[in-house]
């Protein structure tokens, strides 16, 4: 079965291609622009129909122009060709226009290598587990794509999934030494375009009525937590975001200045942690009030937020130490104080006269803070994520009219009415509690932990946190803010599960996430080194790693070969068994010439061993059946005429 | 040159005792990335560098993983060809300006099968066969007869690039075989005659005294015997239709190298012969064939036809 040689694409391997650019590009277009996803699809119907119908494919000019037109919409869409996002789009479409142009083997193996370059796209807008495997499928029906292409029509369907399988299978060892030992580089090795790292939730460095209302909507994992000892008692989990003073009457900034440097006093002993931070395009940590130890890459900026030089763009690990209890600038700068005694003129004029009244009235900061706090606790304020708009006297509105906010209303408020009392007074941004996974021992902190309060200065005391939500609605610090909110909020029905093996459930799958966030995705440079170090390389260079390297690879390739080109001497149990009762013949002294075929040996068993005859012609005719008739159990009955040859003793 | 000349025989000789079915062993297999497994290279560095940049732990995984693809790909490409039987066949002889056939069987002891795997001489068409798991395959490697008498096969190439395409095996392949390459038939017309057959029973027009019925012209009967008056009656584009006549025995042709013209090349004049074998047999005669260093007695039927065309093929005059 020969036929002529040519390097034209067989017509039934175009399908095959077509399921290939298929998985390859379907993820992105969750993502991608409508108009892009709709000119993909259109380009491979079209190539489907024109495949189908066996049809001419569409020329050169055309599909110039084609691309050209793309190109343009890419252009218009991300105002450049070149981002990451345009570099994906403009992959997606050249792998749609091939397909209009398959005529050569050639052109599949582009269709092919294009595919697998498009599988590592995807890893930009998530590295999941779901995405791994879905990647996995996808690299599998890719390589069979590519064993199709060249092993021709002659390759059916199963036995080309199952070669591709097989050969993936080979290459998994590889890759396991290779993601152990090649040497790992921290990235990026050049500017990574505008647009790297888009698309990142979290906490904002301003804050506006609703902002915090809005991300606490989401369930998405804002930080881990791994503590050394002991889970500390929820209500002290205050993890520091941004520190705002600057208040305009609508929005909350931090002061863009310098700060002194704090003075802290540490009066609870410190508890270390290692916290696994979400990339959030921020450049602060969100470390535990009050931080002692800091990794190097961090240090304090005067209001006790630990910040980094560099935004957080990437999911990171730290490792902090925080004191529970602590002092924070017992003796405060001047100016600082005066710049946290400011409001806006003219505005809240409700709020401010009321503060005074306080202010008049009573003795002590304390005082007026409990006067303050006792209005919160009063019945009419409620706890929400959907509170009123609120206009330009916003804080009178809220204080005297619409009673309903969130955390960041009773947060900006309660900061107003001090500041016109007289008590310097800022917002502190962050997260509060955090919900610890019983299976791996993590606490998890998610966007819906999203939490402002209040820090006021007290003489002699310093800066002390102070939280109204806490008075509101007490069991957001206690419990958290799904049993905080009345029933009916938009919440994210992740964080309301209540049903006991639901939540199992949850804690089940986060907890195989982050062993994945952890162990797999984690592993960097430093992992690296450790693990060196565990195996007994310290100290390794790049080229001892090199070494190490080429040897477990080449051990590897040699194992594979090996186990590949083994052949297994094969033998048809039908001639074994065949073979079985010529030995039985030999020791009763019947010996037999290769050459001679069963049916004349039976003849000399007749002549030689009429005794056997019978038995024995019975085993030749099942033995020729067995094989050259067809296959229907024609085994066993040799196997059975085997077993009534009278042994010989 | 000349030391490459001698590696390249040394490393490239058709190393086999002799013996057949010849295994394929794996001294004999070349292998190297083909131009689509360096494409396939290239795209694995532009994504690392990406993942490196990214910092992306799959993309790293995913390249490694198909570093190691690309790997077993290649201990998978040289097993196509590793430890297959290679069986000589047998090569129908042909003439000069047809393609020769060399039959090899290519067998297959491995519980999975080989495909895309190509066959062809330097000059020759490419074949592509495929051998079932357990099972043997006949192939036949076309090769131009470009001269008349033993045509040897030359190296034959033996290439595949499955299962991945990223890598290009092959190896070369010389089993002892030839083939016998007859002159190119010429037509022209029969030599008379000349002499008699049965004894010089007769002379002159032996065997045209009864006539016996019409047959189809061949192009080697004489424009003699052609029946014009019935050739006219009949319509259409039919072959004239030749007198036969019975009585005086069978037709016995004298095929003679001295019949044809001595201003042609040798080559010439055996190609005149040989057309004459052919429409002597064609035509049913008996005929004998006298060449300078062999002469064969008159006979006829298929023996007698090859036994001329091999003398012919072989003829050095």
């Amino acid at each position: 079965m020969s036929t002529p040689a040519s390097q034209a694409l067989d017509r039934t391997a175009v399908p095959w291609l077509f399921a290939a650019a298929l998985v390859t590009t379907l993820p992105h277009f969750a993502h991608q622009a409508t108009w892009l996803s709709l000119f993909t699809g259109l380009i491979f119907a079209w190539g489907a129909r024109l495949w189908w119908k066996d049809q001419r494919l569409p020329g050169r000019w055309l599909l110039i122009l084609l691309v050209i037109a793309a190109c343009s919409g890419i252009f218009v869409e991300f105002r450049s060709l070149f981002g990451r996002d345009a570099g994906v789009a403009m992959l997606v479409i050249f792998m749609a226009m091939k397909l209009l142009e398959l005529k050569s083997r050639r052109d599949g193996m582009v269709v092919v290598t294009l595919g697998y370059f498009l599988l590592l796209t995807h890893y930009f807008y998530s590295q999941s587990i779901p995405t791994g495997l879905w990647l996995l499928l996808a690299m599998w029906l890719v390589t069979a794509t590519l064993i199709r292409l060249h092993g021709g029509p002659a390759s059916t369907l199963r036995a080309t999934l199952r070669y591709a399988a097989l050969l993936s299978l080979q290459a998994v060892p590889f890759m396991l030494v290779l993601y152990l030992l090649f040497p790992r580089i921290s990235g990026p090795l050049w500017g990574l375009p505008q647009d790297a790292h888009a698309g990142k939730t979290g906490l904002s460095d301003t804050m506006s009525p609703g902002s915090i209302a809005n991300l606490a909507q989401s369930a998405e994992i804002a930080f881990r937590v791994r503590f050394d000892g002991p889970l500390p008692p929820r209500e002290k989990l205050y993890w520091r975001g941004p520190v705002m003073e600057q208040f305009d009457g609508a929005t909350w900034r931090p002061f863009p200045g310098r700060y002194p440097a704090e003075r802290i006093e540490f009066i609870a002993a410190p508890i270390s942690y290692e916290t696994t931070l979400e990339a959030h395009n921020q450049r602060w940590l969100l470390a535990l009030d009050a931080p002692t130890g800091l990794p190097a890459e961090s240090a304090l900026n005067g209001t006790l937020t630990a910040g980094v030089r560099q935004p957080i763009t990437q999911r990171q690990r730290f490792r902090l130490a925080a004191s529970l209890d602590y002092r924070f600038n017992a003796s405060e700068d001047a100016a600082v104080l005066r710049r946290n005694l400011q409001l806006p003129a003219g505005r809240n004029p409700q709020s401010q006269a009321l503060a005074r009244q306080w202010q008049a009235s009573e003795k002590s900061p304390a005082a007026i803070i409990a006067k303050a706090i006792a209005l919160f606790g009063s019945r009419d304020f409620a706890y929400t994520l959907q509170p009123p708009l609120l206009g330009d006297n916003g804080i009178d509105q809220f204080l005297f009219q619409t009673k309903r906010g969130f955390c960041e209303h009773y947060a900006a408020a309660f900061v107003v009415l001090m500041r016109a009392a007289g008590i310097p007074a800022r917002v502190v941004g962050g997260y509060q509690g955090g919900e610890a996974n019983p299976l791996d021992g993590y606490l998890v902190v998610r966007q819906s932990d999203a939490h402002a309060w209040a820090e006021v200065w007290l003489e002699a005391r310093g800066w002390v946190r102070v939280d109204p939500t806490a008075v509101v609605a007490p069991a957001r610090i206690e419990t958290g803010i799904a049993d905080a909110l009345p029933a009916g909020e938009p919440l994210p029905a992740l964080i309301q599960l209540r049903a006991d093996w639901l939540r199992d459930m949850r804690h089940r799958w986060e907890a195989i996430n982050n062993a994945w966030n952890q162990q797999i995705l984690g592993y960097d440079p430093q992992r690296q080194r450790e693990l060196l170090t565990r195996l007994g390389l310290p100290d390794t260079d790049w080229r001892s790693l090199a070494i190490a390297l080429g040897l477990a690879c080449s051990l590897l390739l040699a194992a594979i070969t090996g186990w590949t080109l083994y052949q297994r001497p094969r033998h048809d149990p039908a001639t074994r068994l065949w073979h079985k009762a010529l030995r039985q013949l030999a020791r009763r002294q019947v010996n037999c010439a290769p050459w001679e075929t069963p049916l004349a040996i039976a003849r000399r068993v007749d002549e030689e061993r009429p005794e056997l005859a019978e038995a024995f012609r019975r085993v030749a005719d099942a033995y020729l059946l067995a094989r050259y008739g067809r296959p229907t159990n024609n085994l066993k009955n040799l196997r059975e005429a085997l077993a009534q040859l009278p042994r010989w003793r | 040159m000349g030391i490459f000349a001698s590696l390249k025989q040394q490393l490239f000789r058709w190393q086999s005792d002799g013996s057949v079915p010849f295994r394929l062993g794996q001294r004999r297999i070349f292998i190297i990335p083909s131009r689509g497994g360096l494409l396939f290279a290239l795209a694995l560095i532009v994504m690392l560098l990406g993942a490196i940049n990214y910092t992306l732990a799959l993309g790293h995984a995913l390249v490694f993983l198909l570093a190691g693809l690309g790997l077993t790909g290649m201990v998978h490409t040289f097993r196509n060809l590793y430890g297959m039987l290679i069986t000589p066949g047998r090569c129908a002889p042909v003439f000069l300006g047809e393609t020769a056939l060399f039959q090899l069987t290519l067998g297959n002891e491995r519980s999975s099968p080989r495909l895309a795997l190509e066959l062809g001489t330097e000059e020759g068409k490419t074949v592509i066969a495929a051998v079932d798991a357990l099972e043997s395959t006949k192939t036949a490697i076309p090769v131009t007869a470009t001269r008349r008498g033993w045509l040897t096969l030359p190296k034959v190439k033996m290439s595949t690039r499955y299962p991945l395409g990223l890598f290009y095996a092959w190896c070369y392949l010389q089993p002892a075989m030839r083939c016998l390459v007859y002159p190119q038939a010429l037509d022209s017309p029969l030599p008379a005659v000349s002499s008699t057959p049965n004894a010089g029973e007769r002379s002159g027009d032996g065997g045209q005294e009864d006539f016996a019925g019409f047959r189809e012209r061949q192009p080697a009967d004489s424009p003699r015997h052609v029946a014009w008056k019935a050739s006219a009656r009949d319509t259409g584009n039919r072959p004239l239709l030749i007198k036969q006549f019975a009585g005086g025995g069978q037709l016995e042709l004298q095929l003679d190298w001295a019949l044809t013209d001595p201003a042609h090349s040798v080559e010439k004049r055996l190609s005149i012969l040989c057309g004459w074998v052919l429409a002597a047999e064609a035509a049913g005669a008996r005929y004998a064939l006298h060449l300078p260093d062999r002469q064969i007695p008159p006979a006829s039927g298929e023996q007698q036809r090859q036994r001329c065309l091999e003398a012919l093929a072989l003829c050095q005059p």
